[in-house]
């Protein structure tokens, strides 16, 4: 079979412009050494244990189990990650390169921000000049995260163009690479894009699934019936499942954003839904929400970090194969979720998160005592206080909110 | 070495054998709106342009700058589409005797089904194409398919690509090179300094097609910057703005006070 570098089966590629050929054969050269230097992976896992909680626990959700009857579930705790989510694993291991590449400033985009505080975090760390871009949009949602970005030293351009979330953010951090890849690297933040960020990004992430496998193991003496993790561009889901590929017998269950539903056109659901379609854009080829000229289309879902046009072409090819399967879960079940999982577990997952959640619980009791299931929690709510306080239109909060703004209106 | 004999590349020889440099210029197709496209290509005609670059607007126009990109959304929005560009770049074409190409990224074409949309880009007359996403490691379906239709698949340099690069990127493309001024989207200020210089001769060791250059091109100066260096000078942003700020009725003295 002819198998194309940077190819999983007919997804992913490399669709960049000339200007920056160079630039992806150095990154490409260098991740190569590193990936066969296994000195670096092991600086990596050292800097993540010392500086990142890592191994995060695999934590027994009891009280859930109990309440649904069926399968015990396990939270693989992605959360307590330094920074509060698993974007610190791809972050620092692309800081590790960056350091190895000689280069002084890091660009990344984000849209639920958790990714430009992992990378502005990791540029104070190394000594990096930091850009973060950001949708409008996603700026207005996620004003926590924009806050922490700018006291950790980066400076956050809010993007305007398009519709001011994600795609548009990833267009932006091209831009700005395309006239300044001499000095500085971009940051990809999940598992899509050219080659080779999709195989970069999955390669720092797999320490999730490589860790809950033999997490799962040690506790249960076998391996879980089903894992769950919510999809954006896909890296938290990549991370955790390539501990499972080769064990077919469990089921990996990818968990899109369903917004106010599949049919409502206002979702962004790739792979569970039928809106999306083959397409290139952004550097690679997945399926892409767009309409039938090839102009991509506007998204939604309450969890910012999940309101993208494409998919990893990793998870497009395991989905094809029928190695993936997935799902979409809803605003209003996300919602839910969370107060369900807030309430019986103490344990406050971030929008996106709680997305993997919906599906575990909807498919928990219908599993034996017997087995169990791994919910990839990829970060914890925190950041989403301001979403979560209007969506459950919390009248104490209303009342702080408004406090504050006249003590501010009248400085 | 035999010179190549592309249509494209023999069209812009015999232009290149009464002029110094050759002049093209770009629009994006459906902005401000058709109409305004038609006053300014005719404009663009009778100022003397040689050849103009129809850019089909798409969602993600990466390699654009601010002002690019704006125009492609705002197309879009107005609810421009890919067979209203098509209607349109057939209109122009049939009432104006120069080469018209397409600019436009990958997308639209796989969409629309790259055999399909050469084939009838074909038939309404198009010389050639620009997709600055397409490397030719990704394109060889397009690249086959344009070749044999006869078109320009059009490659691009940029001052990062090295001699072999230039090399291999000349050997897949045709009617001309599109040489990017320097680092970076369209729309900001080139310096046309000695490392340009250099680069120029760079990239005329690497092949004998025509050379164009694009980028930052914005006046007279620029423009006669270029005589001796390069084939043709690619005015992109500046006649946007040019239209934008003082209508369409301006284009023609600009362009035609650019040689
Ligand atoms: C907490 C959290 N989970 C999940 C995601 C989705 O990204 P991915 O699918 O790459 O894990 C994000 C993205 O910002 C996030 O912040």
């Amino acid at each position: 079979m002819d198998i194309k570098e940077g190819y999983y089966g007919q997804w992913g590629g490399a669709f960049t412009p000339e200007v920056l050929h160079s630039t992806f054969a150095e990154l490409k050269a260098a991740f190569k050494k590193a990936k066969e230097d296994p000195a670096f992976w092991q600086e990596y896992v050292n800097l993540m244990s010392s500086y990142s909680c890592r191994p995060t626990p695999l934590t027994a959700a009891e009280n859930l189990s109990g309440l649904f009857g069926g399968a015990r579930i396990f939270i693989k705790r992605e959360d307590l990650n330094h920074t509060g989510a698993h974007k610190a694993n791809n972050v620092i291991g692309q800081g590790l390169l960056v350091k190895r590449m000689g280069k002084k400033r890091v660009i990344a985009e984000t849209g639920a921000g958790q990714h430009g505080v992992a990378t502005a975090t990791m540029a104070a760390k190394f000594g990096f000049d930091c850009t973060i871009y950001m949708g409008e949009e996603d700026v207005r949602r996620q004003r926590p995260n924009v806050f922490w970005m700018e006291k950790l030293g980066a400076t956050v351009v809010p993007v305007t163009d398009g519709s001011r979330t994600l795609k548009d953010a990833i267009n932006e951090a091209f831009r700005d690479w395309v006239g300044s890849m001499d000095d500085t690297h971009y940051v990809m933040g999940t598992v899509c894009g050219p080659h080779p960020f999709p195989e970069m990004v999955a390669w720092f992430q797999s320490i999730i699934g490589i860790e809950a496998r033999a997490q799962i193991l040690d506790r249960t003496g076998g391996l879980p019936a089903a894992v769950y993790a919510c999809v954006g561009g896909g890296s938290n889901a990549m991370g955790i499942f390539q501990g499972f590929l080769n064990d077919p017998e469990v089921e990996l269950v990818g968990v899109e954003a369903g917004g106010r539903g599949l049919d409502s056109g206002e979702h962004a659901s790739r792979l569970a839904g039928r809106d999306a379609s083959p397409g290139v854009a952004q550097g690679y080829k997945t399926m892409f929400l767009q309409n039938a000229d090839g102009q991509m289309r506007d998204t939604h879902s309450v969890a910012a970090g999940l309101d993208y046009i494409g998919v990893s072409p990793m998870l497009t090819d395991l989905w094809e194969k029928g190695r993936v399967r997935f799902a979409a879960a809803t605003d209003a079940e996300v919602m839910d979720t969370l107060d369900l999982t807030m309430r019986r577990e103490g344990i406050i997952p971030a929008l996106e998160s709680a997305h993997g959640f919906v599906q575990a619980f909807k498919e928990a009791p219908g599993l034996s005592p017997d087995d169990s299931i791994i919910i990839n929690m990829s970060g914890r709510g925190d950041k989403d206080i301001f979403t979560i306080a209007h969506a459950f239109n919390d009248p104490s909060w209303k009342e702080f909110i408004i406090a504050r703004g006249k003590e501010y209106a009248a400085e | 070495m035999q010179l190549n004999d592309q249509p494209l590349t023999r069209t812009l020889r015999a232009a290149l054998a009464s002029k110094k440099i050759l002049l093209m210029t770009h629009l994006v197709l459906g902005y401000p709106s058709f109409a305004v496209n038609r006053e300014v290509v005719r404009r663009m005609v009778t100022a003397g342009v040689d050849l103009i670059e129809l850019q089909i607007p798409f969602s993600e126009p990466v390699a654009d700058g601010p002002m690019i990109l704006k125009a492609n959304q705002e197309s879009i929005s107005s609810g421009v589409t890919v067979a209203g560009c098509l209607e349109f770049a057939a209109e122009v074409i049939a009432a104006h005797g120069i080469p018209f190409l397409f600019m436009t990224y990958y997308n639209i074409l796989f969409k629309y089904g790259v055999e399909d949309f050469v084939s009838l880009a074909r038939e309404i007359g198009i010389k050639g194409f620009i997709v600055p996403d397409l490397p030719p490691e990704e394109g060889k379906e397009f690249l086959e398919i344009t070749r044999a239709a006869g078109l320009a698949p059009i490659q691009i340099f940029a001052p990062t690509s090295t001699p072999e690069r230039m090399r291999y990127l000349a050997g897949h493309g045709d009617g001309f090179i599109y040489c990017v001024a320097r680092r970076g989207v369209t729309g900001s200020k080139t310096d046309f300094d000695t490392d340009f210089a250099d680069y120029m001769v760079r990239c005329r060791a690497a092949t004998d097609l025509p050379l164009a250059v694009g980028f930052g091109i914005r006046n007279r100066d620029d423009v006669a910057s270029l005589v001796g260096r390069a084939d043709i000078a690619v005015i992109g942003t500046e006649t946007i703005r040019l239209v934008d700020s003082r209508g369409p009725g301006a284009v023609e003295e600009f362009i035609a006070g650019l040689r």
